[in-house]
């Protein structure tokens, strides 16, 4: 087990290295970056400096490039070239936000979908079952920007149930504000692995209740909530458990465009405006970042699935 | 039990046969026969005919020019589709202009445009590459079937939409990322992302294939390589495939979409439903048409491709989950 | 007063093509510690009969339409779900057809065998473990006391079965059903696991019914046998008897297709022709009139009672016009006389007609849970 974890652990830095790589790359033939030769955009002088301090531009590619991956070791994202701060500097003071919303979405996601999910399976072919699956196929079908605004239209701008703008923070005297706000944003994002969440359970329990351990469990005179409890979900949530990591990164992505729609003040939007902006180590930092949570996220999961099913044999 | 309910040889040799010659040839005819009983799957696939024919007929279809304002001189700016019943409906405009002037209706159609190509051109590469190099990989294996894996591996640890976003970002303002549009950009950053996925599913299928007595006995009246590949391996090993497309054609719509939306998609005054949404978004709160229409179009297509894809999913392999 | 009493028993499944009567008007009787083969192919309803005796049949579409099944005096079909829980695991135990799929694959074996001990022998967490531990020594695992927390997948097929076979032996149950307990393992481990069953059947005083599609396992293993064809039992005696005198067209046919491997035989093995009928609309005669070579007009017509049989022990009973008092089978030596040929030829004639998988729908996807 410890090995297996030491050994994909070791198994990221390919990857993240791979991603460095490409990011690195991309960098240096877009246009107006840092790294562009015939700058068709002036920077200031100090910036210049900074970045040739950085970067050392004036050195050859491949040097420059053991710099940039010296400079990720140490954690040294760069300096941004529109704000007066380090990229280190933005995400410290942003990522919480954007981790706030992930996990309150996760958590809203997991909350509602698996108890779907299962109730509609146990409920097959009944009303419950049906309302279920068309709300599992909207929600995967159609993408959170554009039920966002649907949402919005309907909720912020016609009955004014929800503020459309903005995230928490304390903007009024009662914390309901602030949950009035973080309201549509959350539910939103929560929406696609929520609707993805669901139909994976359901077809997961429907798979498991009809095996041959349920009938024996059955034999056994055990209630009908023990056999469905102990025998089948322990069985169903396997499957469930492999998806959360696509799920986790499926909110990461989606929650860029979700803070860009609700102008909440997180790392997503950052992302989104700096690359319209062409701030590029601050995209390169953000893409670092969002890059490395993923493969962590699918790590753990990995981690996670080899303990929770017996079969997988870990270390191996 | 075998040897209480078996026919004689002969006959269970007939009945055998009888069965696989049935199957062979019913194969396609039952999926179609599957497929066309399929309600939603119908209509699905309705709405995307009129969507294909509305992109093909859209110079003759719309009113006015997509990237002209009409009366430039004196243009109409946001004004109010037609049921809406404002003072702000213009006859001129039925569904309405833009903050610009320019005629929504026309616009929409164009988009469907682009959405089609987008849908079409980056999947048939996605289907070529994927389908060539998984079924060479999971046929030939050793290094060729390491190699692959390994690529996957790395392709899979981020999504594709991040790194869509990196190539975008960067490129968009290269001679590459300006040449037509930006739609070649897109259409080869889409293609990178996803073929694995299909390589993949390919390379599973020929695995769980290779090893069945029909391609033994290819191999034993001395067939080639070649031509157990595309005589035996491919017809077998394509029916997901298939769904596989049906399911990555509204995927690269829907990442066109959300590029444009984010402004780093297709460049404008090119229309695109994602194009149309970001122009028009900052104003949302009080001109919602112009951004509710386009959004509209996106879930009505999105809708019908997950219709006719689950119904051929279902028509094709009723054992297929997910 | 019998341990089991099965009276009319009919079960349906309610599909989609029509009411499949996979149990139609069973009838049988078990004493305390006696054992019962009950055999037929694949689809005549033996597996069901049995899962409805545990009232196990999943409904929908299944449904125990008629009949009475009373166990140790109370009918089981009158009880609420409460009693029949308090049943199932502790009076009448079962062991099902594949170990590989029948255990739990995310339970430890320990946690397996205990659910019920705790549950109807009110053991608490520790005593339930000592008692499992016995058991899977009772049953021939070896450092059981070792195994205790392993999981399904690390224990091979035939280890496998011992354990269903320690589970359904945990509660000291009078009645055990076994549908088909080896059917899925090899050969060498098939004789093992029946000699296990057997010896600790008699050992606790366990009456048992094995399901089976070989009349070759049953042989040594039960006192009386049961021939089940398409829904309805076809004969009834003695396991000496059966063997000896068998009194049913089907029975020969059965018998015909056991391989043997002690006994040189002149006849090569003869399968019998055709398949199963299709139990949504069986035939209105006799329900093997189809595939029998000794068949007339008479068969067709009316189907026969079980009843006694002319030149039989009294209790051995055969549904059969022609072995019946004056039936035209009476004095007819069934392997030497192999039937009429062109009856025969008439028969795989028809079977050809028929398209093999509609055949096969016919017979086997409809009770889905039987046979191999």
């Amino acid at each position: 087990m410890l090995s297996y974890v030491i050994r994909r652990v070791l198994l990221m830095i390919p990857t993240l290295f791979f991603v460095a790589f490409i990011t690195f790359v991309l960098a240096h033939s877009a246009p107006g970056s840092p790294f562009d030769k015939n700058q068709n955009r002036p920077l200031p002088e100090a910036t210049i400096e900074r970045l040739n301090r950085l970067y050392g531009i004036d050195q050859p590619i491949q040097n420059q490039f053991v710099l940039y991956l010296n400079n990720l070791v140490h954690l040294d994202l760069g300096s941004s070239l529109v704000k007066d701060r380090t990229v280190a500097d933005i995400i410290g003071s942003e990522f919480p936000v954007s981790a706030q919303l992930g996990l309150q979405a996760l958590f809203i996601a997991l909350a509602i979908a698996l108890p779907l999910g299962i109730v509609s399976a146990l409920k097959q072919n009944t009303g419950i079952d049906y309302a279920s699956l068309l709300f599992a196929t909207i929600g995967t079908t159609i993408p959170a920007f554009v039920i966002a605004i649907f949402a919005i239209f309907l909720f912020g701008v016609n009955l004014r149930w929800f503020p459309f703008i903005g995230w928490g923070n304390g903007c009024g005297p009662l914390p309901s504000c602030d949950l009035k706000r973080m309201a549509m944003p959350t539910v939103i994002l929560s929406l696609g692995a929520m609707a993805f969440l669901t139909r994976i359970t359901r077809a997961s329990m429907l798979e498991a209740i009809r095996q041959d351990y349920v009938r024996t469990a059955r034999s056994k005179g055990l209630r009908e909530q023990v056999v469905i409890v102990g025998h089948v979900v322990k069985n169903a949530m396997i499957p469930v458990a492999t998806i959360i990591g696509p799920a986790t990164a499926g909110l990461i992505t989606g929650s860029f465009i979700i803070e860009w729609m609700f102008n909440v003040p997180g790392l997503g939007r950052e992302f989104v405006l700096s690359i319209n902006r062409r701030d590029y180590p601050l995209i390169m930092g953000v893409y670092m970042l969002y890059a490395t949570l993923i493969v962590i996220a699918n790590l753990t999961v990995d981690i996670v699935y080899g303990w929770i099913d017996p079969r997988i044999k870990l270390g191996r | 039990m075998a040897t209480i309910t078996r026919p004689l040889a002969g006959q269970e040799r007939a009945a055998e046969l009888n069965v696989l010659v049935r199957k062979q040839r019913s194969l396609w005819q039952d999926a179609m026969y599957r497929l066309v009983r399929n309600k939603a799957a119908m209509v699905g696939l309705g709405v995307i005919i009129l969507a294909g024919l509305m992109a093909i007929f859209a110079p003759f279809i719309a009113p006015y020019s997509p990237t002209a304002i009409p009366n430039a001189a004196n243009p109409t700016i946001n004004a109010d589709p037609f049921w809406t019943g404002t003072k702000y409906v213009d006859p001129r405009y039925l569904f309405g202009t833009d903050e610009i002037g320019r005629d929504i209706l026309t616009r929409l159609i164009y988009s469907a445009r682009v959405s089609m190509i987008i849908g079409f051109v980056p999947v048939a590469l996605i289907f070529l590459i994927g389908v060539s190099v998984g079924m060479v990989a999971g046929y030939a294996g050793g290094w060729t079937d390491q190699l692959l894996m390994r690529i996957t591996d790395v392709v899979y640890a981020f999504p594709d939409l991040l790194f869509l976003l990196i190539i975008m970002a960067t490129l968009r303002g290269t001679d590459i990322g300006k040449f037509g549009g930006g739609l070649p950009l897109m259409f080869v950053g889409i293609a990178i992302v996803n073929w694995v996925g299909m390589a993949r599913l390919l390379r599973g299928q020929v695995l769980s294939l290779k090893e069945k007595e029909f391609v033994e006995a290819a191999r034993c009246v001395g067939a080639t390589p070649i031509r157990i590949l595309v005589r035996h391996l491919f017809p077998n090993a394509i029916a997901p495939a298939i769904v596989a497309v049906s399911f990555a054609i509204p995927s690269a719509m829907l990442t066109e979409a959300t590029l444009s939306f984010l402004g780093i998609g297709v460049i404008p005054p090119t229309p695109t439903w994602g194009v149309m949404i970001n122009d028009g978004f900052v104003v949302f709160s009080t001109s919602p048409w112009p951004v509710l229409l386009p959004a509209f179009c996106i879930a009505i297509v999105m809708l019908s491709f997950t219709f006719l894809g689950d119904g051929l999913r279902d028509a094709l392999d009723p054992r297929m989950k997910i | 007063m019998p341990l089991l009493e099965v009276k009319d028993l009919h079960t349906s499944f309610f599909t989609r093509d029509g009411v499949v009567r996979a149990v139609d008007g069973v009838s049988f009787e078990l004493n305390a510690g006696e054992t019962l083969g009950l055999v037929g192919e694949s689809g005549c309803g033996k597996s069901v009969t049995a899962l409805s005796l545990m009232r196990l049949i999943p409904m929908p579409p299944g449904k125990i339409t008629e009949g009475q099944i009373v166990f140790d005096g109370t009918d089981v079909l009158q009880m609420d779900d409460d009693d029949v829980r308090g049943i199932r695991g502790n009076n009448i135990a079962m062991i099902f057809q594949d170990p590989m799929t029948s255990l739990n694959p995310v339970l430890t074996i320990s946690r397996q065998i205990s659910e019920a001990l705790e549950l109807h022998l009110k053991m608490d967490r520790s005593e339930a473990r000592k008692r499992t531990t016995e058991l899977l020594e009772l049953v021939g695992i070896p450092s059981a006391g070792k195994r205790l927390d392993d999981y399904p997948h690390q224990f091979s097929g035939g280890m496998r079965q011992r354990v269903m076979i320690a589970m359904a032996l945990s509660c000291n149950p009078k009645l055990i059903l076994a549908d088909e307990p080896t059917t899925a393992l090899d050969v060498t481990i098939q004789a093992q696991i029946l000699d296990l069953l057997k010896n600790l059947a008699r050992e606790f005083r366990t009456a048992f019914i094995l399901i089976t599609h070989d009349l070759g396992v049953v042989a040594g293993m039960t006192q009386r046998i049961h021939v089940m064809y398409a829904g309805r039992i076809v004969e009834k005696a003695d396991t000496g008897e059966l063997f000896a005198n068998p009194k049913m067209p089907y029975t020969w046919g059965l018998l015909r297709s056991i391989p043997r491997l002690d006994e040189r035989r002149k006849e090569r093995l003869v399968p019998i022709e055709g398949l199963p009928p299709d139990l949504i609309a069986p035939p209105p005669g006799c329900r093997f009139e189809p595939r029998c070579q000794y068949r007339r007009d008479l068969c067709r017509e009316r189907e026969p009672e079980l009843a006694s049989v002319p030149g039989a022990k009294p209790d051995h009973q055969a549904r059969c016009h022609g072995t019946q008092a004056g039936g035209w089978l009476v004095d007819l030596d069934w392997r030497s006389e192999i039937g009429d040929v062109r009856v025969l030829e008439e028969i795989k004639q028809e079977v050809a007609a028929v398209p093999a998988e509609a055949a096969r729908l016919g017979a086997a996807d409809l009770t889905p849970r039987e046979g191999p």
